[in-house]
Order: C-alpha cells, then structure tokens, then sequence
C-alpha cells in the first residue's frame, strides 16, 4: 500500500491517507478521465517520496500534490498523443467544468470535488460490488490488492472489475457532478450504503479468519465523516456517522483474549470506547432535534440507547422496540425484522421473541438459526437449539462465529461444566 | 453528442396483452416518441418483426451459410429500440424511465461507442 510508494518519508504515509481522496477528486475534474487522473497523482506522490525528504514537507500538502499531478497529467498526454484525442476530447468525463487548459497556475483542492467522486463512484447504474471497489481505489487511496484481500477475491478478479466499471463510466458519459437537490434523496441512498458496507466488511468479516477489519472500518468512518462535512444539512450522514462510531466504540469488548467473540450482553462495557459513544451521542441529538427520522438515523438512536445502558440488565428494550417498529414501517427489511424479534424477546420474554421470528422470512441467514437456538434454550427447548446453532455454523463464512456457536452448542451438552455447577 | 440506445426486449413468443391494454401502450410509446422529437432528443426509432422471421447469414471464405430464426438462441429478443442523443447518462436514464412508464417493460439504455471499438477487458 501507501507505505511501498513512500519508504523513508515518516508523514508521507498519513498524508497519503489524508490526501489522496481529495487530490484525486480534483484531478479527475480538471482532467476528465479517472485512469489519467490516477496514474498523475500516482506519479505525483512519487515525486514527493523523492523531493520531501530532503526539501522538506510543503505548507499546503495537498495542493502540492494536486498541482503537480495536473502539471504531470499534461506530460502524459504530450507524451501519448493518441490518448490526448481518446481521453480529453472523446471521454470527458466533466460536464459543466471548463477543459483542462495549459494554464499553469497552482491548483487548490476543491471540496465539491469530492463529492462529485462520491456520486460518481456510487452512481446507481454501476453494480454495488463496482461501488465499493471504486470508492475504496478512488477515495480510500488502496491499492488494488488491497481490495481484493479485503473481500477475498483474487486480485485479478478485482483488476477487471475496476476496469469494467471505469469502462462504463466512460463509454456512458456519467457527468462528473454533484446532484441537484431534487434528485439527492435518490442518489444519496446508495452513497450511504457502500460506506455501510465497507464498515460492515470491517466490523464482522463476511469470511476469513478474523472476527473484523479494523482498516476498513476506519476508512469506512472517514469516508461518512467526510460525508457529513460535505452535506451538512443532510440528517442521513449524520445519522451513519454516529452509527458508525456507536458501533465501532464496542469493537475493543467484541472479543476476548483469544479473538473469540463476546455477545453483546455478555461485554464487558468498560472497554467501550467512551471518546467515540460521546461522538455518535452528540451527532444522535443533532438528528433528534432536527427530527426527520430516517433509516441510519434510527439504527443510530438504537445504538445509542445500548450505549447508555451501564449493564446489559439495565438496557431500555421498550424503547428499542418502539424504536425497530418505526424503522420497519421506514424499510420493510427481514434483517430489521430479526432484530427487532430479539428486543422483542428481552422486553416480553422468550416466546414472544420466538413468535415474532417465525413471522421473518430469513431461513438462509446464519444469525437467524442463531437467534433461534438463543431463544430455544431460554424455553429449555435443548434438542430444538442444537439444530437451530449448527445450522448457524453452518451458514456462516466467519471462523471466529463459527467456534461461537460450536461453543454454545458444546455447553448445552450434558457433559458441559455448565450443567455440572451447582 | 453522446447517443444511447434504448432497446426493450421480449419473450420471443409472448402472450399478447388485451386490446386495450395494448393500445394504451402503443399510445404510450407514440407520446414517449413526440416527446423525444420535441426535445431534439431524438434520432431513430424501429420495432422489429417477431424474431422467427430473422435469417442469419454467415459468409465464410466464399461459402455463404444461412440459418433461419434469430442469431441468440436466448428466450428474451430484441424487440423494439429507439436511438436517441443525450447530455449524460443521467439524462438518458430518464428517458429510459418515462419510456418504460409508457410501454411497461423494462429498458435497456446502453450507450454508442463515440469511436472505434477498443478491445474489450
């Protein structure tokens, strides 16, 4: 990654990280084409891994390297004058914005720029795979065989999916640009979601040894946060923000010693992360008193009521419940139903629990037979709770769930020093 | 000008809606039509005869083969498709969208190369 390019630079790698998104953002603009763009703030940075050491960091990092890819852009098309007629004329990806001139005065990074490579790279018309891969090259900086550990496909795979989806966006002139107001609701849910799933990715791994990810969950949280800086009179981003935080905050009682996992009751809540629940807590009032609820907002409100509880006993289910039936009426969705099923259970006992499960259609989802067994033992239904956990096991891709729930299946059995205490 | 296709594909022996139904739609198309017209939108417009009169032909160093019915052996054909010019894809996306509303089948929108093809990935 970022530190291969910048070996010998102590800040370079954190200014990569910080910069990157930004510089490529305006890059694209100025230049119109995604891989020109790439390959001069690639060289750009290279420059500086070169020139920093020895001449020193410059005040404004990020116009520096912004300025110079620009200046390097203009090299690479003198250089291949076939592509000057391929990228700058035919595939201009900007539409508004004026063609890359030879001016060259110094070039400022610009806000908006990010946003417009937000909304480009989660246009709706590129599949949600294309998305999350896209957004993480363009505006996470990684590399592509970065990527492609982070979800377990080849590199090679994950090569040609960003080829393909920076070839559709140039053979269909996606425009370059930020969403006028009446279409914002539209395109800002899938912005939404791919940050979503980049935290999900990085909060419990789809597969693979690990219970989490901790860099994509990080860059999962820079993103939103960027988000909500750009459109700070959105209350969605906010509301992604704070949930982001609220459940990156658990991450440090999520396991133990030995990486196994710790369920939500059992936690201890002294290592939560009290900095980042403070955060998620102040951005969940801005949305209160702002009042118009919507999807990320709500699973942010009941995050923030599991944070408050000091113990596991003291959580406020009514609320939570009260809380899960709204945003089902927002988005009618099995996984909200399911968790819903579950506050059920601690507010009204495990056979209410159980009767609002049987009404969720999830039967190929891991957590679902989990719930089940949960359920199953607190009614002392033990035969019933061993099939429901190694269905569980076996529909999980996670090895760390998969030892948790052969855990507690173990324990059920009669030679299991559960039984045996007193 | 960037130009798009919009095609609308078919079970290529499909029930055929109730007469009514179906002059909706072919009302429909017509007003989709004029609008695009009026909006300097659009460029060409075919629908096409069923998919069991096409004729493949393939000529091969002299030797001319030729197969009756369509070259896909897929169950959807091509049935249908308008060509029209757009500022963006956005753009185009919404004439997708008002022409679906109009004859209630899913659109394709895929756009014309602007050059020559490169090769593909």
């Amino acid at each position: 990654m970022a530190d291969d390019r910048v070996a010998g630079a102590p800040d370079l790698a954190a200014i990569y990280r910080r910069e990157i998104g930004r510089c490529t953002a305006t890059v694209v603009r100025i230049v119109g084409d995604i891989d020109l763009a790439e390959d001069a703030v690639a060289e750009a940075f290279a420059e500086a891994a070169k020139r920093w050491p020895a001449q020193g960091t410059p005040p404004n990092p990020g116009g520096w390297i912004t300025t110079t890819a620009r200046n390097r852009a203009i090299d690479i098309v003198r250089r291949e004058s076939k592509r000057t007629e391929r990228h700058v004329d035919a595939h201009r990806l900007t539409d508004d914005e004026p063609a890359m001139s030879p001016d060259l005065g110094d070039v400022d990074v610009v806000l908006d720029d990010q946003l417009r490579l937000m909304f480009l790279c989660c246009h709706p018309a590129l599949g949600p795979d294309a998305q999350v891969a896209l957004t993480l090259r363009l505006l996470g900086g990684l590399e592509t065989a970065e990527i492609a550990r982070a979800f377990l496909v080849p590199e090679a795979t994950m090569a040609q999916r960003l080829v393909r989806v920076k070839r559709k966006i140039r053979d269909n002139h996606i425009s370059y640009r930020i969403p006028a107001a009446a279409e914002l609701p539209a395109r800002l849910a899938p912005v939404l979601a791919v940050i979503y799933l980049i935290f999900n990715e990085g909060h419990t791994a789809s597969s693979g040894p690990d219970l989490g990810r901790s860099d994509l969950a990080a860059e999962a949280i820079r993103l939103a946060r960027r988000l909500t800086e750009l459109l700070p009179d959105e209350p969605e981003p906010k509301g992604l923000l704070a949930l982001l935080l609220l459940s990156e905050a658990r991450r440090p009682g999520r396991t133990g010693p030995g990486g196994e996992l710790i369920r939500l009751a059992d936690q201890d809540r002294a290592r939560w992360d009290r900095r980042l629940i403070e955060e998620g807590h102040a951005l969940v009032r801005q949305c209160i008193e702002r009042n118009t609820p919507g999807p990320y907002q709500l699973q942010a409100a009941i995050a923030a009521v599991h944070a408050d509880a000091a113990t596991a006993e003291a959580t406020d289910w009514s609320q939570i419940v009260a809380l899960y039936d709204h945003l089902l009426r927002l988005r009618p969705d099995a996984i909200v139903a399911l968790n819903r099923a579950i506050a059920v259970a601690e507010l009204d006992g495990p056979d209410a629990g159980l009767a609002a499960l049987d009404e969720v259609e999830l039967e190929g989802y891991h957590l679902y037979h989990a719930t089940r067994a949960e359920l199953l033992v607190r009614l002392g239904l033990i035969a019933e709770a061993l099939t429901a956990y190694d269905r569980a096991a076996e529909l999980t891709g996670n090895d760390v769930e998969r030892r948790h729930f052969a855990k507690r299946r173990r324990d059920l059995l009669p030679h299991s020093p559960a039984w045996s205490r007193p | 000008m960037p130009q798009y296709m919009l095609s609308v594909w078919l079970d290529g022996d499909p029930t055929p809606p109730p007469p009514e139904q179906m002059e909706q739609m072919i009302a429909g198309v017509a007003a989709h039509q004029e609008e695009l017209k009026a909006a300097g939108a659009w460029v060409f417009f075919g629908t096409l005869a069923p998919p069991g009169s096409a004729t493949v032909v393939l000529a091969d160093e002299g030797a001319v083969s030729m197969t009756d019915g369509p070259y896909a052996e897929a169950k959807e054909q091509i049935s249908g498709f308008t060509i029209i010019e757009a500022a963006d894809l956005d753009e185009a996306l919404e004439w997708a969208r008002k022409g679906s509303e109009a004859c209630t089948w899913p659109v394709e929108v895929r756009p014309l190369l602007d050059g020559p093809p490169e090769p593909s990935d």
